[in-house]
């Protein structure tokens, strides 16, 4: 090109000479863009790791809090032994009311359903998806905590609530991605549909499952709103037991964001710093499960 | 459509004259049982939080969505301040995060270079995974002061024209915060899922502009934008519906006023923020009832949200079906 009559194309005029300077600039600006959103993920995870991490101590993940209002003694190392307990019970029962049901919706879905009943369901997932976290939680006030009272079972029932559209959609996925070749081999040598679903169609998307279930659980530890009407007053100490309102890492920081007290806040970001810990670790583990499962099914499909 | 559906059907499908085995009928069974419970859960949600707003809902009836105030002492409630502290935010956060979040999902899709496409992905996804309490937070204690101390004088004084940017007050919780986290909550949600339109945009289209002699953005204004358009609207929409039902972070930041304000910079309140602030303390049946009638509102906005965006997808879907064809 750089040679010959064809130049007399290149010769720069004033109409291209505006279009490359429009073109550069917006270029620019999605660059700009990107930086932008890196820029913000930085300062907030940095702000979270340079207030928290001199917070962080042996202290702060195995003692519990005192009571607020200055009724605890002054000077007790006080940590929040109690919201990584209750924590972990509420998220745990929830995933165990969760990963089932989506389960069982998504094989309905996959292996059973009409087309029309497919796009109902997927329809219905995806409303449910976008209800506000918030008026689940008034939903389960309203279900359980005004009969029964606050509960862990309850704050968890809240969380299984969020995670199932969840858990039902990323299953659905994996199921279609399994070759229709595997359930018609299992099916032609005779197995009965329930055992081609359960033994031959469902162990192929195990990882992919797993992935699901993994990210859903980074999302609801983080979940606050549902939790502030179904177990929020809860009593001091460390507790198991679910049957009781459990204090848990979210509706911790947000108590403690909220006081007066500096060493309340110091609290709070070293709770943030252990939350922020948890859900990046968990998203990895989902990647590395994805990519793990990919190639699973791809060599079972090959 | 094509043959290869038929056989994906067939496969599905009970054989026609064989016997049905109980194990079949169990699994059917609990798994269509488990699909309808999706749907019956949804009809629960609507139910109760209808249910628990009805004492509300008969003593002010649809006057409650937009009388303007928040008096527990004289039992006086609305809605009216709440839905337009939602309207003002959720608006004004989409305003600001959709230009960047096109410009993040440019960058990712068409511009960056093949090392760091990958990880940038994964970084914007990070974003979206941080928690709002922490995000909320972060607003509280890190950006409200500095917003307070420099963005908000800037602003005024170069836009105080406009009521919106009136003289900035002493708090640094207040409307223009919140709507700053809103933006930052929802610019991951808009740019991955614009992201992965561009990304389905066919390459012999963009191929097809290049080749022409267009510049890359007259490429991505004149093939990639037209073909993405329904997508990127549907995004949007989402990006609104968790906007306005962002209760945690908002609340954090707001500053709960239960006035309506022009002015950004004096606090405010939203129909979720309001609710989670006064989740430890509401003084009568009726407020509460109120509070859950302000849920009501959320909830029936937030679906109404989401099924447009639905439609909207579907749409494109089909008119997208026809230009392949």
């Amino acid at each position: 090109m750089r040679t010959g009559d064809l130049s007399v194309l290149q010769r720069p005029n004033d109409r291209l000479r505006r279009r490359r300077v429009a073109n550069r600039g917006m270029e620019l600006l999605a660059w700009l863009a990107a930086a932008v959103a890196v820029f913000f993920l930085g300062v907030v995870v940095w702000s979270v790791a340079q207030r928290g991490a001199s917070q962080l101590s042996f202290d702060f993940l195995t003692k519990p809090q005192q009571a607020s209002g200055g009724f605890g003694p002054l000077n007790v190392k006080q940590g929040l032994a109690n919201a990584f307990a209750g924590s972990f019970v509420i998220v745990g029962l929830a995933t165990a009311m969760a990963l089932p049901f989506g389960i069982l919706i998504a094989i309905y879905v996959n292996e059973f359903a009409s087309r029309l009943v497919r796009s109902a369901v997927g329809l219905t997932l995806d409303v449910l998806n976008g209800v506000p976290a918030i008026v689940i939680g008034f939903f389960v006030f309203g279900l359980i905590v005004v009969a029964h009272g606050q509960s862990a079972y309850a704050g968890a029932f809240a969380l299984a609530v969020i995670m199932l559209p969840l858990v039902a959609r990323s299953t659905i996925e994996v199921l279609a991605l399994v070759p229709d070749s595997l359930r018609e081999a299992a099916l032609a040598v005779g197995a009965p549909r329930w055992r081609t679903t359960l033994g031959i169609v469902l162990p192929q998307t195990i990882g992919g499952v797993l992935t699901g279930a993994t990210l859903a659980v980074a999302r609801v530890a983080g979940e606050t709103a549902p939790l502030l009407f179904t177990s929020s007053l809860v009593a001091t100490g460390t507790h198991w037991n679910p049957s009781q309102a459990l204090q848990t890492v979210p509706v911790a920081i947000f108590e403690l964001s909220d006081s007066a007290d500096p060493a309340d806040h110091a609290r709070a970001w070293a709770a943030a710093l252990v939350l922020i810990l948890f859900i990046l670790f968990a998203s990895l583990g989902a990647r590395w499960l994805a990519t793990r499962s990919r190639r699973k099914i791809a060599r079972a499909a090959g | 459509m094509s043959s290869l559906d038929v056989t994906t059907d067939a496969a599905r499908r009970p054989f026609p004259g064989r016997r049905a085995r109980l194990g079949d009928l169990v699994l059917q069974g609990s798994a269509g049982i488990a699909a309808l419970g999706a749907l019956v859960l949804v009809g629960l949600i609507a139910w109760k939080v209808v249910q628990g707003a009805r004492l509300s809902i008969s003593t002010f009836g649809l006057g409650f969505v937009t009388h303007v105030g928040w008096d527990p002492v004289h039992l006086k409630f609305g809605a009216g301040s709440f839905l337009f502290g939602t309207a003002v935010t959720s608006i004004a956060a989409l305003i600001l995060a959709t230009p960047i979040a096109l410009g993040i999902a440019l960058f990712l899709s068409e511009l960056a270079p093949r090392g760091l496409r990958g990880p940038i992905t994964a970084l914007v996804e990070t974003l979206a995974a941080i928690p709002s309490v922490v995000i909320g937070l972060w607003g509280l204690i890190v950006l409200a002061p500095i917003l307070r101390d420099h963005v908000d004088p800037a602003l005024h004084s170069a836009l105080g024209f406009i009521p919106l940017f009136g003289p900035p007050g002493s708090y640094g919780s207040n409307v223009f915060t919140a709507i700053v986290v809103l933006t930052i909550m929802i610019l991951p949600i808009i740019a991955s899922i614009s992201r992965e339109l561009f990304l389905s945009v066919p390459s012999e289209l963009k191929e097809g502009a290049l080749g022409l002699g267009t510049t890359r953005w007259e490429m991505v204004r004149g093939v990639a934008f037209p073909y993405a358009r329904g997508g990127v609207a549907a995004a949007m929409i989402l990006g609104f519906g968790r906007a306005i039902g962002e209760a945690i972070a908002v609340g954090l930041t707001i500053g709960s006023a239960t006035a309506i304000n022009a002015n950004l910079f004096k606090p405010g309140s939203t129909l979720a923020a309001m609710i989670a602030n006064n989740y430890q303390g509401a003084s009568s049946g009726l407020e509460l009832s109120s509070l859950i009638y302000l849920a009501l509102i959320l909830l029936v906005f937030s679906i109404l949200v989401n099924l447009l965006a639905q439609w909207i997808v579907r749409r494109a879907a089909r008119r997208q079906g026809l230009m392949a064809r």
